[in-house]
């Protein structure tokens, strides 16, 4: 895959725009399954999607064949969506855009979850330890929540995270900690029960 | 016995060492022989684990089968376009400063033309308009330019035959630097000295980032680190974005600056 990935890349530098089609091809659903875990949401995980590749094109002098193309690309897609839930963050607050999400995007998993706790009965079945999971990733702060994703799915060292986010090595980890720590206090009571 | 921690299970669990690195084996090893001995510990990860692995259950939404031509559809317009490309990157810094400072204007104006003294809410609304605008448009502006410093803090010439090409980030540094230079005039205006003091420091590095040659060689590489790393600008930036979210969550009453 690396090798394909790196002859690709060498045939777009000389000039062949064709050549990133394949680089698309192979990376976009793992970049969009990237971007869905960073945002929670499908029509800006698909955003994160299409404006990652085109800055990977932009910058794709700046990939050195030496590491994995797909690293590279991960860190681009998580720092744009970072910088993309920042700015919903805060463009909501001030009610500068409409708000997202009001029933038109059901696949909205996150936003559309309760905020209270359910019942006892109700978390016996196994779609609600999703839904807790899902609340209680929404309820990390971005770095822990970018940190861990980057970890736990996309499985990238903690020097890799520490590099993508521009952490150090030390403040990548404990945002990893503490992401698991919190998912630890929320899921712990329901898979506990599970097994 | 000293049991372990909840960090050495965390890391034992994601095969990392403790300092960060991925496991030789040897650290694996010792928690290994742990875990075998001491019932505790293994039951401690044993939950760990049924954690970690329920995480797994999050659903993500299942893409169609034509997903990668979509995508490919969307992109291929500037993929091979490179100066169109560019144009397209490079007006949205400044457009998005010159269309919020032509909104602070509009705030501004409207505040006093339509809410008159006495009406003392509504005029303090106004003031909180204005204030959250730049306050959204400060914090966009200080993520972009984050990006750039920390793409140089993080950049080598080490693989590059001693060059490094960042002409991206010179043309992004030039875009900004427009930006810079309203925000900073507006928060100047408004009386908000920490920000505008922030803003004349980050424009400095920016300036040196703008007229830096396209391909850097180590030394001019290292120079640029240096002027980021001196004035403590990415730190700064970092600190105050902070500072930002906090004010921007807090209440708007009583919040006289930026």
């Amino acid at each position: 895959m690396e090798d394909s990935d790196s002859v690709a890349v060498a045939r777009v530098k000389s000039g062949d725009g064709e050549a990133y089609r394949g680089l698309v091809d192979r990376h976009s659903r793992s970049v969009f399954r990237l971007a869905f875990r960073m945002t929670g949401n499908e029509s800006d995980a698909e955003d994160v999607v299409q404006e990652t590749f085109m800055r990977a094109y932009k910058q794709l002098h700046r990939w050195e064949a030496r590491s994995s193309f797909s690293t590279w690309l991960y860190r681009i897609a998580a720092n744009y969506s970072l910088d993309l839930v920042r700015r919903r963050k805060r463009h909501a607050e001030v009610g500068l855009e409409e708000s997202r999400g009001n029933g038109e995007d059901a696949t909205d998993v996150i936003r559309a979850l309760p905020s209270t706790a359910p019942g006892p009965e109700r978390l016996m079945i196994s779609g609600h330890v999703q839904e807790k999971v899902a609340a209680t990733l929404k309820e990390l702060s971005q770095q822990e929540r970018t940190a861990f994703v980057l970890r736990h799915f996309e499985g990238q060292s903690i020097e890799e995270i520490s590099g993508a986010l521009g952490l150090s090595s030390n403040a990548a980890k404990h945002s990893i900690f503490r992401a698991v720590q919190k998912l630890r206090r929320a899921l712990e009571p329901l898979v506990g029960e599970a097994s | 016995m000293k049991h372990l921690n909840e960090e050495q299970l965390v890391l034992y669990y994601y095969g990392e060492e403790a300092e960060g690195r991925r496991s030789t084996g040897e650290l694996s090893q010792g928690v290994e022989q742990h875990l075998g001995a001491c019932e505790e510990c293994r039951a401690a990860y044993h939950t760990l684990q049924r954690v970690l692995n329920s995480v797994d259950s999050f659903p993500v939404p299942e893409r169609a089968e034509d997903y990668e031509t979509r995508v490919w559809k969307s992109i291929e317009g500037h993929i091979g376009k490179k100066r169109t490309f560019s144009r397209w990157f490079s007006w949205r810094p400044l457009a998005l400063a010159v269309a919020m400072a032509a909104m602070l204007v509009v705030a501004f104006y409207a505040g006093r033309t339509v809410r008159k003294p006495g009406a003392g809410v509504e005029t303090a609304d106004a003031g909180q308009v204005r204030e959250r605008v730049l306050l959204v448009a400060v914090g966009d502006h200080l993520e972009r330019s984050q990006m750039v410093l920390v793409e140089l803090a993080n950049a080598s010439t080490a693989r590059n035959g001693g060059k490094l090409d960042i002409s991206y980030e010179t043309r992004t540094a030039e875009d900004l630097l427009e930006a810079n230079r309203l925000y900073r005039q507006t928060a100047s205006s408004a009386g908000d000295v920490g920000t505008a003091a922030l803003l004349e420091d980050l424009e400095r590095v920016l300036i040196e980032i703008a007229h830096s040659p396209a391909a850097v060689s180590t030394k001019q590489l290292e120079e640029l680190r240096a002027q980021i790393e001196d004035r403590g600008i990415l730190f700064k930036v970092k600190v105050f974005g902070s500072q930002l979210e906090q004010r921007e969550s807090a209440p708007v009453k009583g919040q006289t600056t930026l």
